[in-house]
């Protein structure tokens, strides 16, 4: 039996930007300081990783004012959310690969 | 990659979903502090309505009366504020043991979600009042404050919805038995906050 690898997603190896696709497929969306915190993540590391996850079309910003204070928030695409849901197929394929 | 990464990784996935959609910093033990506070709270009550010279049964005063209309809702509204203060610091004081805020994306879910039909069932008990329909009042703030906790149990506990759904079948029984608010309220406010907190606290807070 050979193994179906076409599902599993590079980018989702790292990860930071595996939880910030988790994050954001259990909301609709998610501010930059939200994401900071959850993650414990520096300002630097998240902004890199959510603009290859941007870059790959996989993740949408918003940018706004909120009481004058700029405000970015991220939300999933639905090329994000299909490649995340194929990754996960991917990992229980791996899982049950090795079961056998 | 090993079998053990991959679990973790999806462990990970979970635990971050259920984090940032969730939360998680109620108090239990302010559920239970919030639980004596009404049942002081329904004490006094009682007293003001039933007076303390007459023999039970009796009532020195009626709910009719106006006085002891304004003295029930400053007790109600007594109870209302400190409770609110008690739940929103102990909560306060939990986010940041594990580090975190009580102000972010969830907490803003979870009240977006009871503000509706909480706001509702006070304008609809504030009517009530000014209409002078009093025995209706304890029945719908029980049935209301339970919308508004299955409303808002999709972003916390679990345990909420239950509550939520006993604090209703409480409202409906009040509504079916007029007189006997009190005793319904001091049920729904006072001991279901308290045994809902200690089991809060026994599964999560230890």
């Amino acid at each position: 039996m050979s193994l179906d690898l076409t599902l599993y997603d590079k980018i989702f190896e790292n990860r930071v930007r595996l939880q910030i696709m988790s994050i954001l497929m259990a909301n609709d969306s998610y501010d930059f300081n939200s994401l900071k915190e959850l993650l414990e993540v520096t300002d630097g590391n998240l902004a890199s990783n959510l603009k290859s996850l941007e870059k790959k079309g996989y993740v949408l910003v918003t940018k706004s004012f909120i009481d004058r204070k700029p405000n970015t928030s991220y939300s999933k695409t639905a090329k994000g959310a299909k490649a995340f849901e194929n990754h996960l197929i991917a990992l229980e394929n791996l899982i049950k690969q090795q079961y056998k | 990659m090993d079998q053990k990464d991959i679990l973790k990784e999806i462990g990970q996935i979970r635990s971050m979903m259920e984090k940032s959609s969730k939360f998680m910093s109620i108090s239990g033990l302010s559920g239970v502090l919030i639980g004596c506070l009404a049942l002081i709270g329904a004490a006094v009550a009682y007293f003001v309505v039933y007076g303390t010279k007459s023999e039970f049964g009796y009532r020195d005063y009626y709910v009719l009366d106006e006085q002891v209309i304004w003295k029930l809702v400053i007790i109600a509204l007594l109870v209302l504020i400190v409770s609110v203060i008690l739940g929103v610091s102990m909560a306060k004081a939990k986010a940041k043991r594990s580090g975190q805020s009580i102000w972010n994306p969830t907490s803003k879910a979870l009240l977006r979600a009871m503000a509706i039909p909480l706001v509702t069932g006070g304008l609809f008990s504030v009517i009530l009042i000014c209409k002078g329909i009093f025995g209706l009042v304890a029945s719908s703030l029980l049935i209301f404050y339970g919308l508004s906790l299955a409303a808002a149990s999709v972003f916390t506990f679990r345990e909420v919805r239950v509550l939520g759904v006993l604090e209703i079948l409480l409202g409906l029984l009040a509504l079916a038995f007029p007189g006997y608010g009190i005793v319904f309220w001091s049920l729904g406010f006072g001991v279901l906050h308290i045994v809902y907190g200690l089991i809060v606290h026994k599964k999560y807070e230890r």
